[in-house]
């Protein structure tokens, strides 16, 4: 039987969600809009008119090969972003799990990275990786010109991959843990009694148990790289080389704020914004219907 | 959502701006926005202070925005937020946006409203010119002013047997092939962000348009024209300095700018403002010996003046008639000779008016260290009487184009592409950016 609790009273019940309505409202609610109205106008920079432009900022952002590029490249960024952070926080994980010397130790060491600012991660990781002066870079001692970031498309964005990987291990090893944690002793013990090596009861016993959290996991991990790379990047590269690091997010920003094309980064950032409802949708539906399931 | 994200902060940092303006107590506070950092925007509080200790009826309030982007950013912010400040510091590539806007109150009908006479044609004309409406009327207060100049380290010149500056670029390549044989690991620094004195100096001193329409200057129609030029040839000679190690890249990605790499002796040559002049005297390590020339010119062509740098002081709309009157103050303190004369010693920054470089020449300033070598940056602008594509560069959302310079500069340099392909590939972008700004201010002529 449902059994819920009721507010009696009216009014109430708004003023409660009052303040946290007035926060959506003014905070996404009313720029979403702003950026909608934009994407069909054509808006002057300084403000003071604008013209209806149709479909036109979308068809001009179709028709550039070069915003292609960037979609592929957050693509990319975030298969390889999401599959670098996960897979090292679910090992991380597994051994905490186990129990061995110093676990209680390591469970809060992992999670630190999640404190840290991507700025300032980025300040950071940039130093790490500078080909000059860097630990890195150490390697251009021995094999010189192996390692440019500066100049290198390929090198610089898995400069920033890695970088955001690291951050976003901590938020994935506490999930997982917490996951790993909830399987029932007795089946891990069955298992090893039958024979299996952590390896294989890691395969074929905690893997499909986690497999919710992991699809989440996924799917945050996947969002989070469509948005947070905005300070990763603009701390380590600016987009450079020849806008070689440049994914959606970003260049939302280039075109916006340093070309002073509000409409076509409006039409961007509606395109974007869609993609990122579409993950979530995908979320619900699937998270709901395994929780169900279990 | 991104960019909600954005907007929000930009608005939050805004009202944090002015949290901490408080209201006006007895002298009328006015705000000024300025682009500069480090050393440069010391100066600029130093100026301030003087300007508020020299009356007590206005107060400005001087406020860094680091760079001129973030600075034109945060004052279009700003003023969409009805937030702006009285007085703001935009240079020479946020200039036909604001003046298609319309945000703005000229500067001569500011001064006249106010009671102040102020000698226009005393101004460089290379500085009207960029700052001006076509009918010359100056729409914005000149206040730092430079022009590109190409710097060399004399020791390692001298390593080389080379006497005196090189004026060509045939020397130059000539002086760096022997400096590398000679054992310095990098002759010439260069960094490809640096498109305004590598491309626009560039095609100013060599006369090549850099638009159609006079620069953009005839009209929003104007389409960009960089690559059917000589810039073609000079990006593909760059790109063989660069394959040579002749030329080597410093700058931010690469963890030492040009600048850093010259003023510590590692780079023996580089190409950089005047107004970075004070700052090299400062910053040279010791035993650094160095000296400033004009931009080298290839053999057989005819040298054009260069183009002004820097930016002016634009007067926003909207704020009220005490603190106009305070700007006014401001742009007439800053205008008088002492003062023109004082913020040009410490900067590197030309004197803006003839009157003001005549009278510090004729005070002896340049003519010893460390202020010698400043006076070519004058002679340098005022070379030839500007043309039809030395006057400056009029087109909207010229960072854009600037941008894809940039770009073009790096595939080539860093990725093989052929000079002539990245230039007509920027060309195509820029003359979209172009064609978008012309519908967007669809029916409007420039001033």
């Amino acid at each position: 039987m449902e059994r819920r609790a009721v507010y009696r009273n009216k009014v109430l019940p708004w003023l409660l969600i009052g303040p946290q309505l007035l926060l959506v409202l003014v905070f996404f609610y009313w720029p979403t809009s702003q950026a909608l109205y934009w994407a069909f106008t054509l808006e002057q920079p300084w403000g003071g008119g604008n013209l209806w432009a149709g479909l036109d900022n979308f068809l001009y952002i179709f028709r550039d090969d070069r915003y292609w590029g960037t979609v592929l490249r957050s693509g990319f960024y975030a298969l390889a972003a999401t599959g670098l952070s996960m897979l090292v926080a679910l090992t991380l994980a597994s051994f905490v799990d186990r129990a061995l010397k110093g676990t209680k130790l390591f469970q809060s060491v992992f999670i630190w990275p999640y404190a840290i600012a991507a700025p300032a991660a980025g300040v950071a990781f940039r130093f790490i990786f500078s080909p000059e002066a860097g630990l890195v870079g150490a390697i251009n001692d021995i094999w010189p010109g192996v390692w440019d970031p500066a100049t290198n498309g390929i090198h610089a964005l898995a400069m920033v991959i890695v970088c955001h990987a690291w951050l976003g291990i901590g938020y994935n090893f506490v999930f997982f843990l917490a996951a790993l944690q909830m399987i029932p002793r007795s089946i891990n013990e069955a298992g090893a009694m039958d024979g299996a090596r952590p390896f294989r009861r890691m395969l074929d016993l905690q893997l499909p148990l986690i497999a919710p959290t992991a699809f989440f996991l996924l799917i945050m991990n996947i969002i989070s790289s469509f948005t947070d790379s905005f300070g990763l990047i603009d701390t380590m590269t600016e987009g450079g080389p020849i806008g070689q690091t440049e994914v959606m997010v970003y260049k939302i920003y280039v075109d916006g704020f340093k070309g002073l094309d509000y409409s076509g980064a409006a039409a961007q950032s509606i395109i974007l914004m869609l993609l990122v409802i579409g993950l979530t949708f995908i979320q619900f539906k699937w998270v709901e219907r395994r929780v169900h399931y279990n | 959502m991104k960019s909600n994200w954005l907007l929000s902060a930009a608005l939050g940092a805004t009202a944090l701006t002015f949290a901490s303006a408080a209201p006006a107590a007895a002298a009328t506070k006015f705000e000024f926005w300025y682009g500069l950092s480090g050393d440069l925007s010391e100066r600029v509080q130093e100026m301030c202070s003087r300007f508020n200790a020299s009356q007590a009826d206005y107060e400005i309030v001087c406020v860094s925005q680091e760079n001129y982007e973030n600075n034109l950013q945060n004052t279009i912010a700003a003023f969409r937020a009805n937030k702006q400040p009285t007085v703001t510091q935009i240079s020479d590539g946020g200039v036909v946006d604001l003046m298609l806007s319309g945000a703005f109150l000229p500067v001569k009908q500011l001064m006249e409203e106010n009671g102040y006479t102020i000698d226009w044609s005393n101004y460089f004309s290379g500085i009207a010119s960029y700052f001006s409406t076509s009918k010359g009327e100056l729409l914005a207060m000149p206040f730092n002013s430079s022009t590109a100049m190409y710097y060399y380290n004399t020791d390692a010149l001298k390593a080389v047997g080379f006497d005196g500056l090189p004026e060509t670029w045939e020397q130059v390549e000539d002086v760096a092939r022997k400096m590398k044989a000679a054992g310095y690991a990098c002759p010439i620094a260069f960094d490809p962000t640096g498109q305004w004195q590598w491309w626009e100096q560039f095609s100013a001193i060599h006369n090549q348009p850099i638009a159609s329409k006079g620069n953009g200057y005839g009209g929003l129609d104007a389409e960009v024209e960089f690559n059917k030029g000589k810039f073609v040839q000079q990006l593909a000679w760059f790109k063989k300095m660069f394959d040579e190690g002749l030329m080597v890249h410093k700058s931010k990605a690469a963890g030492q700018t040009a600048n850093e790499a010259f003023t510590a002796g590692d780079c023996q040559m580089t190409s950089s403002s005047i107004a970075d002049h004070g700052s090299f005297s400062k910053q040279a390590k010791d035993g650094v010996h160095w000296d400033v020339a004009m931009l080298p010119i290839w053999a057989g062509t005819e040298r054009h003046n260069s183009l002004v740098g820097g930016a002016a002081l634009w007067t926003l709309k909207g704020k009220s008639a005490e603190e106009y009157k305070g700007a006014a103050a401001f742009y007439n303190f800053i205008a008088q000779p002492a003062e023109v004369q004082h913020w040009s010693t410490i900067t590197g920054y030309i004197p803006v008016t003839n009157s003001g470089f005549e009278s510090m020449k004729a005070a002896g300033f340049y003519d010893a260290a460390p202020y010698k070598g400043r006076e070519l940056a004058i002679k340098s602008l005022t070379f030839t009487p500007v043309g039809e594509y030395t006057r400056g560069v009029r087109l909207g959302n010229f960072g854009a184009v600037r941008k894809e310079i940039q770009n073009a500069m790096q595939a080539v340099l860093f990725d093989g592409v052929d000079p002539q392909k990245a230039l007509d590939d920027a060309a195509t972008r820029s003359n979209e950016v172009l064609r978008k700004f012309e519908q967007t201010y669809k029916g409007q002529q420039l001033p």
